[in-house]
């Protein structure tokens, strides 16, 4: 009862933290700020798969989280060589 | 009951901490200091979450301790300082604005100088 109400409160917070990286995603004055608010919106939407896992009480929530952990952070390793190298394999 | 009561607590702890983070990321001043808010709260957001869905499948009708949230917690400890140290890189090259004064790049002779003068500084 308290678990249910407090995984909807807390789904509620992380969608408005997405909402707030998607708000610096659009505006950021900087391509580095573009990367750095698609690497906070990978890993806040792990904590929501995490989340969603809890309240529908299901453990396959976790592989796609393990999915998104891994390849988001080769994301962010990809676009940050390509800004700083121009090319991503060299 | 007790379980349920400290799961809630560790959810509403990470919830918080990623929003600060998001926050932090949304009003700070420039790309550097934005970089401080989601790289700290964020991990700190994730353990919580990963830590409540520990407790949580690990208890209750749920028959074995689970182990899955720790591999994906070492993974995101791991890759977090990477990926934060591959950003600043990528910015430093690229000259972002920054708030504070950037620090001097020197030619050899002149860091071979710099030194020299520190030491006897010292």
């Amino acid at each position: 009862m308290i678990l249910t109400t407090t995984v909807q409160i807390a789904l509620g917070m992380m969608t408005l933290a997405l909402l707030l990286n998607l708000w610096r995603l659009m505006r950021g004055p900087d391509t580095s700020d573009r990367i750095l608010a698609l690497d906070t919106l990978y890993i806040n939407t792990i904590a929501l798969m995490v989340l969603i896992g809890i309240y529908f009480d299901r453990q396959a929530y976790f592989e796609i989280a393990l999915i998104l952990a891994m390849m988001g952070f080769v994301g962010t390793a990809a676009l940050c060589k390509y800004q700083l190298r121009g090319d991503i394999i060299e | 009951m007790i379980i349920e009561l400290l799961v809630s607590a560790f959810i509403l702890i990470g919830a918080t901490f990623a929003l600060i983070g998001s926050i932090g990321l949304l009003r700070l001043p420039d790309f550097y200091t934005r970089l401080h808010g989601p790289t700290k709260a964020t991990t700190l957001g994730i353990s919580g979450m990963l830590i409540a869905s520990g407790l949580y499948f690990s208890t209750g009708s749920h028959d074995a301790t689970s182990l899955h949230e720790i591999l994906v917690l070492l993974f995101l400890f791991i890759t977090a300082p990477v990926s934060a140290h591959l950003l600043v890189k990528a910015a430093l090259h690229r000259r972002v604005y920054s708030v504070a004064k950037r620090p001097q790049v020197l030619a050899r002779g002149q860091r071979a100088q710099a030194a020299v003068k520190e030491r006897e500084h010292r």
